[in-house]
């Protein structure tokens, strides 16, 4: 039973994407590290194994690492993916790793998502629109059927990392695009019955081309969401509803 | 120098930074937040269980008040708590959830009618009251008389961040992400801001402000195994610690899980304990029988973590390349029971171990969890001895955890201590007398002082490695200052732990930039960790008793007659380069104040030595509860004539709590 928990020992190459836009001289190149293999060994393990042994400068996020927060989303083998629930025992012996495109770009393996996130939540104005401006926190709350509280909670589910807006077609050619994330986010406050903002509203946010119908339906982002968010069924119930506006 | 000149500075973006910020913005100040990280990505996200609050919604809720909310509060800090805050939370936290709510966050609810619930084993059907439909549900935790916590499905902290954060951009509030406070700016007896330096590019800058909150996290990260995020390393612990003037509190009260996965100490939930799951050891042999022959694998927290560790310490534990550990075997429950009822403990075993938990062992170890001790304030939040400095959230020690913190009691008191600090911190703000010239020398020395020490670390030729130190510091803390603790282990562990404070003094960096530098990060990070850690195994050594967490192997029992005392851990300040232990005194908690007088905790060892102040105390209150009903009064007079505390609250916090069966 024992001996089955453990695998032999492995060898892997990881080749890491270098360059820091800080510094003029340098210039972007792929490194490649090896190093072995264990047990349970996500990216997060491993990355920090070749920073404290290897590679002091080399530059990366990671918060929970536990495929909570976000911070840690990358291109591995090409695939926008969460590095701290990525095992090395899924990679093959040869592995690439690049930041996400579409982010601004600190150094190496780290981008700027928070950056963009919050320009994106300002934009489409990602915060609820009560009624009151004070509510009153004597009272009992107001009532929500359950099965609302659990349809706003799937699509709250969003954490932000980037996946989407890095695998879409759209966001490669429109820098101003919202991405499947920030439709997600409409589609969270428009099912929300405390929201006072009706779909003309919605429309004067997301009802052009740097929005809803600027997505070309390839939906990589539906494919790449490490939460498995119904991305695309809200992005066309997104937009035959504002195509109704317009 | 880059003067940044704010009302309000709060460092960290977590739950308790966002609400005070947004508070204090409320009340028309200027806030600037300093975080280390998007905020959206604070550790509070982690928390998922949920929040306690005495809604009284559901069925196994009905009942539930306040004061119940309080005595678990209290029974569970093992009398460490300060009542006053323990008062003030508790008739606050069903506001925060209700704020919530109003602001967004999608709360399950109650639905009417009958269900199906597992309670102690067995197959129970409840019904949910009609009078319930829609409010806000509650569910069943460790250590509460009541169905008391609130959450959110799985996402309970998630979705709170989410909504508070999104509250704090709807504000506009100016939030700096990847920046990090370095050194609170002070004369010794005020606060006036911090020096910031940011880890993108480097720069330093001075924040000027006229309150500072630290609401930065707990310290997991001094352990080699934590639960908690990569960024919780204690760092507003240490920016107040290292003023020389500023107060922690019981930095020695830290929390653990038994069954952290291993070695990513990534949580597995008790429920898989609940269900029927064992322990095994390195043989396969299931050892909990044979320390706790009743509850075995259901013994508290405390407890199954001391009796892994003990195991582990035969060596029994089985070997790794990350060392050793045990495994949590719940094959034996099937997939069908894994596959519905422990979803996620699936999950988790599939992205972090590649294992089907229905066949194969999960390996587990005890995990620090959370931080009780944290900057010692006032119930304003305020630094009794820094004017000036607030702190809020797990980085605060207020004090209402005392040393043991209930499940959904973190994420609760984030919220309600960042209501109730972004109020005083606002009216710090608004009083004249508190009113100086924006100090710009000052904050020019600290700079200097700050990048003084960056440049000495880039060109110091020392052979130190930060890694290599905080891996031994971790292994240390874990070892010598964990679990279960002795005399012994704990000199150890603290000399050990000075000596790496001085070799820390001697780190070299390989990599010289001056802009985003993850090694010159971890050089400067790690001396101010190893600060706390000997606060917290210092503080160890010298409590000669067992308190909540806190447990002596050879002081096994609770000793209120001479340890009813909170620990106040400062750094000594002239020889700030010298010295390698902090300064403890000792804070007596009042018995002839408290509303609930020491006595047993209702679980866990029945041998505590009473206060001598304690029977007095009893008696006391027994006869003021007489009178109080003899002239018919109500649970709220009695409550004031025992321990008033309503007006140290913010006025607009102060109104009753409406429950279904309270009405206003």
């Amino acid at each position: 039973m024992n001996a089955e928990n453990f695998q032999t020992s492995r060898c892997i190459t990881l080749n890491i994407l270098r360059y820091n836009p800080q510094d003029k001289a340098s210039e972007p190149r792929l490194q490649s590290y090896a190093l072995e293999a264990a047990d349970g060994m996500t990216l997060f393990i491993a990355l920090n194994e070749l920073r404290e042994h290897q590679d002091p400068t080399l530059q990366f996020d990671f918060v929970c690492r536990a495929g909570i927060c976000g911070s840690c989303a990358m291109m591995v083998n090409g695939r926008p993916r969460l590095a701290c629930r990525t095992l090395i025992a899924d990679l093959p012996d040869e592995s690439t790793l690049t930041p996400l495109p579409f982010f601004a770009l600190i150094g190496d393996l780290s981008v700027n998502t928070g950056k963009w996130m919050r320009g994106m939540s300002e934009r489409l104005q990602t915060w609820l629109h009560a009624k009151e401006a004070e509510p009153d926190l004597e009272r009992i709350e107001e009532r929500m059927a359950p099965e609302t509280a659990e349809a706003i909670y799937e699509l709250d589910r969003c954490i932000e990392c980037g996946c989407c807006v890095a695998a879409c077609g759209t966001a490669q050619m429109r820098p101003d695009f919202v991405g499947a994330v920030g439709f997600g986010k409409i589609a969270r406050f428009r099912i929300d019955p405390r929201d006072t903002r009706d779909d003309d509203d919605y429309f004067e946010l997301i009802g052009d081309d740097a929005g809803v119908f600027g997505c070309m339906s390839l939906l990589a982002c539906h494919d790449m969401c490490p939460k498995a968010l119904p991305l695309k069924t809200q992005i066309a119930f997104l937009r035959r509803k504002m195509a109704l506006v317009a | 120098m880059k003067t940044r000149i704010t009302d309000v500075l709060v460092i960290g973006g977590g739950l308790a930074g966002l609400r005070a910020a947004i508070g204090a913005a409320k009340r028309g100040h200027e806030v600037m937040v300093l975080s280390l990280v998007p905020p959206k990505r604070s550790h509070s996200a982690a928390a998922q269980g949920g929040m306690q609050a005495s809604l009284a919604n559901v069925i196994k809720g009905q009942g539930d008040t306040e004061d119940i909310h309080f005595e678990d509060t209290v029974r569970g800090s093992d009398w460490g708590a300060d009542q006053v805050v323990a008062r003030m939370f508790v008739h606050t936290a069903p506001k925060a959830v209700r704020e919530l709510a109003a602001w967004g966050t999608p709360w399950s609810r109650v639905k009417s009618g009958d269900r199906e619930v597992i309670i102690n084993n067995e197959k129970v059907t409840i019904t949910e009251r009609d009078a319930a439909e829609g409010l806000i549900a509650q569910r069943d935790f460790g250590g509460t008389k009541k169905w008391r916590t609130c959450y959110v499905s799985d996402g309970t902290g998630h979705a709170m961040l989410f909504t508070v954060s999104d509250q704090a951009i709807a504000q506009g509030i100016t939030v700096e992400e990847r920046c990090e406070a370095l050194a609170l700016i002070h004369d010794g007896e005020r606060c006036y801001g911090a020096v910031a330096r940011n880890l993108m590019t480097g720069e330093l800058f001075a924040c000027l402000a006229r309150a500072t909150v630290i609401a930065t996290g707990g310290a997991g990260r001094l352990y080699r195994v934590t639960t908690n995020a990569v960024i919780c390393e204690g760092m507003g612990h240490a920016l107040a610690l290292e003023t020389g003037v500023a107060a922690l509190g019981n930095m020695e009260a830290v929390q653990f899980h038994p069954t952290g996965i291993f070695p990513a100490g990534i949580l597995v939930t008790e429920g898989c304990r609940g269900d029927g799951g064992l322990l095994r050891d390195a043989e396969g042999h299931r050892f909990m029988p044979d320390y706790e022959p009743e509850k075995k694998e259901l013994a508290s927290r405390d407890v199954v973590s001391r009796r892994m560790e003990e195991h582990i310490r035969k060596g029994l534990g089985v070997d790794s390349r990350f060392g050793p550990h045990l495994w949590l075997d719940i094959t034996q429950l099937g997939r069908r029971h894994i596959e519905h009822n422990l979803r996620e403990v699936k999950e988790i075993c599939a992205y972090f171990l590649g294992i089907d938990p229905a066949e194969k062992w999960i390996p587990v170890r005890p995990a620090q969890h959370y931080t009780m001790g944290g900057v010692r304030t006032r119930h304003t939040g305020e630094s009794p001895y820094l004017k000036g400095l607030f702190a809020a959230g797990e980085a605060a020690c207020w004090d209402l955890h005392g040393f043991n913190r209930l499940g959904g009691n973190s994420v609760a008191e984030t919220v309600v201590a960042g209501m109730i600090v972004g109020e005083t911190a606002a009216d710090f703000c608004d009083d004249p007398e508190n009113d100086r010239a924006a100090p710009i020398a000052l904050a020019r020395e600290f700079v200097r002082r700050e990048e003084a020490k960056l440049l000495a670390l880039l060109q110091s030729n020392g052979e130190e490695n930060a890694f290599k130190l905080c891996t031994e510091m971790q292994e240390i803390m874990t070892r010598c200052v964990g679990i279960f603790r002795t005399a012994d282990g704990l000199q150890d562990g603290v000399s050990h732990l000075q000596r790496l404070l001085q070799r820390s003094r001697h780190i070299g960096v390989r990599s010289k930039t001056r802009g985003s530098n993850p090694e010159l990060v971890a050089a400067y990070r790690v001396r101010r960790m190893l600060k706390l850690a000997l606060t917290i195994a210092y503080g160890a050594y010298q409590r000669t008793e067992s308190r909540g967490a806190h447990f002596r192997e050879d002081f096994p029992a609770r000793n209120d007659r001479d340890w009813l005392k909170r620990t106040l851990a400062f750094w000594p300040q002239e020889t700030e380069e010298e010295a390698t232990l902090p300064r403890l005194e000792y804070e007596a908690l009042n018995v002839n104040e408290m509303e609930l007088p020491p006595g047993w905790r209702g679980y866990g060892a029945k041998n505590h030595i009473e206060h001598p102040d304690t029977a007095e105390r009893q008696f006391a209150v027994e006869r003021t509860r007489n009178h109080v009903q003899l002239a018919g009064g109500d649970r709220f007079a009695l409550q004031q004539e025992l321990m008033p505390y309503l007006d140290k609250l913010p006025a607009r916090l102060q109104g009753r709590n409406e429950r279904l069966d309270e009405p206003l």
